[in-house]
């Protein structure tokens, strides 16, 4: 039987959409050999996270009431003493922030092989094949591991549980040694505030590492005046202080659904894609057509943006 | 203050590229220094002109073919590198965490840094697990995806900014010794200047054995096998504009006037 233990994301006081896809990914994994879905909750308001995390397919929830927001230590001792208690075959984490904060630890520490940014997971209570990307999701490869391991997943690759569950819920008696935390958070700061709202626009036209140079730039703002459009652009041109920061699409940045999106230059990231894939129209100009962005693009030109970026600008002026 | 700083070569891809077996196929690879790394060589190296670090020293993980890319980061201001290579590494699959933790801590050790930098992942495999890894290893404190430090660090405390999801930053005070694992942007690397790159050839540049570090070469083996390498199956009915640059604008500019967001 494969047990598996998978560990809830939360942050200032709500759960994040990944909790309730790391259900999902859990349960077929431990359906494959009959297994047991655990869940850990920790830290925050447990009791409420756990009536909401209640769902199809979960067989018991664990809370650990212990301060209010994440901290690496407190979830790495508590996740370890979890897993000694119930012997699961997996521990499945979320490929967040705050997963890569803790998960290499948990694994580290309970001295198993660890697998990050998984989109599939498949076992025969063996052996795990994970699938995961290399390369900037040119290629996919398939990983293998004996025993016993822990494995993160990558957001919004399993559906999120549905339905109401019939788990049991109870608090589990972490001893979470005080002296062995060395990390306080002090506070939390948005950014990327401002006067513009990228997330506002109608249409976007927006800007990657394929632009080359900052001097390069106003091609980009022409072809954005031309249209009416706004600029936003992938996170090397922010890195660069090309752009400010409220222009950024992403995980880190903006999550935005205009009507058109045209992605110029951006080789297609999932970081970056987390921010853009709900748009309604993608149109991609990239001179590598295997490019991942052209996985999601609707309409795409596989050419050099100094040719093509100021020929569509010419057409609207 | 000492920093070690963690640097890899990482095998970059053309945009055309054919897979042999599990690998891409070698002509069709280049090397570079990991884009992350290159972050946190350059915050070591402004910690060293600010004052705050005496010695700024790079480990690497690899074959003399990257000591191009560790002169890289030498000519950039750090001031000596550590390369371990072996040949009973040869076979193993440095995909594999615990086989990195295990030679990174055993530098650690040895080099005694009151912080190490790591880039938040390797841009080639992805990862992002090595640096968390090996601060639990060497019972050290440790920040995943830091993108501001505070270049004062007194009384032992990094004050640090972690970047989450969604525009938000976390304020986190992290006890040192500490290892953080650094986000690009934090700073703007530096060019090597032509001093920097004529300095670099001079700088001690370290080769270490495994039983040099005092690793036990048995206890280096991949628990984690890469067995399968393909190009993702595209899902995708993209429609493509084929042409001049003047008639694929064209085709783009009747589907922006159709779709009404665009005269
Ligand atoms: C924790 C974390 C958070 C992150 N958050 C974000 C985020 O919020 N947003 C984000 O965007 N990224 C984010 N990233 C970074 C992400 O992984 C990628 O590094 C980044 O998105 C790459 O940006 P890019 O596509 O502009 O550059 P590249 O990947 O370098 O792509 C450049 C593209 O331009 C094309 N190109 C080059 N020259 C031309 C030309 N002349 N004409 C046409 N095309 C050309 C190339 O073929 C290539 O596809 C994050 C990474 C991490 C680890």
């Amino acid at each position: 039987m494969t047990d598996v233990l998978a560990v809830t994301d939360h942050r200032r006081g709500d759960l994040r959409d990944v909790s309730y896809e790391i259900i999902t990914a859990g349960r077929e994994l431990a359906d494959e050999t009959g297994g047991n879905l655990h869940l850990a909750v920790i830290s925050g308001t447990v009791d409420e996270f756990a009536d909401d995390l209640n769902r199809e397919g979960v067989d018991a929830i664990h809370t650990v009431d212990h301060g209010e927001e994440f901290n690496h230590d407190v979830y790495t001792q508590a996740i370890s003493q979890l897993y000694d208690e119930l012997a699961p075959q997996y521990v499945v984490a979320p490929n967040s922030v705050n997963g890569l904060d803790y998960a290499p630890a948990v694994a580290n520490e309970l001295d198993l092989p660890i697998v990050t940014d998984t989109i599939g997971l498949e076992t025969d209570g063996e052996t795990l094949l994970a699938t995961r990307e290399m390369y900037g999701g040119k290629v996919e490869t398939t990983n293998e591991l004996e025993g016993a391991a822990v494995v993160t997943i990558r957001s919004a690759e399993w559906p999120k549980a549905e339905g109401t569950g019939d788990a049991s819920i109870e608090a589990f008696d972490a001893e979470i040694d005080e002296d062995a935390i060395g990390s306080t958070v002090t506070g939390f700061e948005e950014v990327g505030g401002g006067d513009v709202d990228i997330s506002e626009a109608d249409v976007l036209v927006s800007v990657g590492r394929g632009i080359e140079e900052e001097d390069n730039i106003p091609l980009i703002e022409d072809l954005a005046e031309a249209l009416d459009a706004t600029v936003s652009s992938s996170r090397p041109i922010v890195d660069n202080g090309w752009l400010p920061k409220n222009r950024q699409v992403g995980q880190s940045g903006k999550v935005v659904t205009p009507d058109v999106y045209i992605a110029i230059g951006i080789s297609g990231a999932v970081q970056h894609v987390a921010g853009m894939k709900g748009s309604d129209t993608i149109v991609a100009i990239n001179t590598d057509p295997n490019a991942p962005i052209m996985d999601i693009a609707d309409y795409a030109i596989h050419d050099d943006l100094f040719d093509v970026v100021p020929a569509l600008t010419e057409e609207f002026q | 203050m000492k920093i070690l700083v963690t640097v890899k070569e990482v095998a970059t891809v053309e945009d055309e590229f054919e897979i042999e077996g599990t690998e891409i196929a070698s002509q069709y690879l280049g090397a570079d220094l990991n884009e992350w790394d290159d972050y946190a060589v350059e915050e070591a190296v402004q910690l060293q002109e600010n004052g705050i670090a005496d010695e700024v020293v790079t480990v690497t993980i690899g074959p003399e073919d990257c000591e191009q890319t560790i002169r890289q980061a030498l000519a950039k201001g750090a001031d000596r590198a550590i390369r371990v290579w072996d040949d009973a590494l040869e076979g193993v699959d440095l995909l594999d965490v615990n086989a990195k933790t295990e030679i990174l801590s055993a530098v650690v050790e040895a080099e005694e840094p009151d912080l190490v930098l790591t880039g938040v992942q390797a841009g080639d495999d992805s990862f992002g697990a090595t640096g968390v890894s090996l601060a639990e290893e060497i019972g050290a404190q440790w920040g995943a995806v830091v993108n501001h430090l505070e270049h004062d660090l007194e009384d032992g405390v990094a004050s640090v900014r972690r970047e989450l999801e969604g525009g938000v930053e976390e304020l986190t005070e992290i006890d040192l010794p500490a290892v953080l694992t650094i986000q690009t942007g934090i700073n703007e690397p530096r060019y090597a200047s032509l001093r920097g790159i004529r300095q670099a050839q001079r700088k001690e540049l370290d080769v270490q054995a495994l039983a040099d570090i005092g690793v036990d070469e048995g206890t280096i083996e991949s628990e984690l096998e890469l067995t399968e390498m393909y190009e993702p199956e595209s899902e995708s009915d993209v429609t493509v504009w084929e042409g001049s640059a003047d008639e694929t604008a064209a085709e783009l500019g009747e589907l922006l006037r159709e779709k009404g967001v665009a005269q």
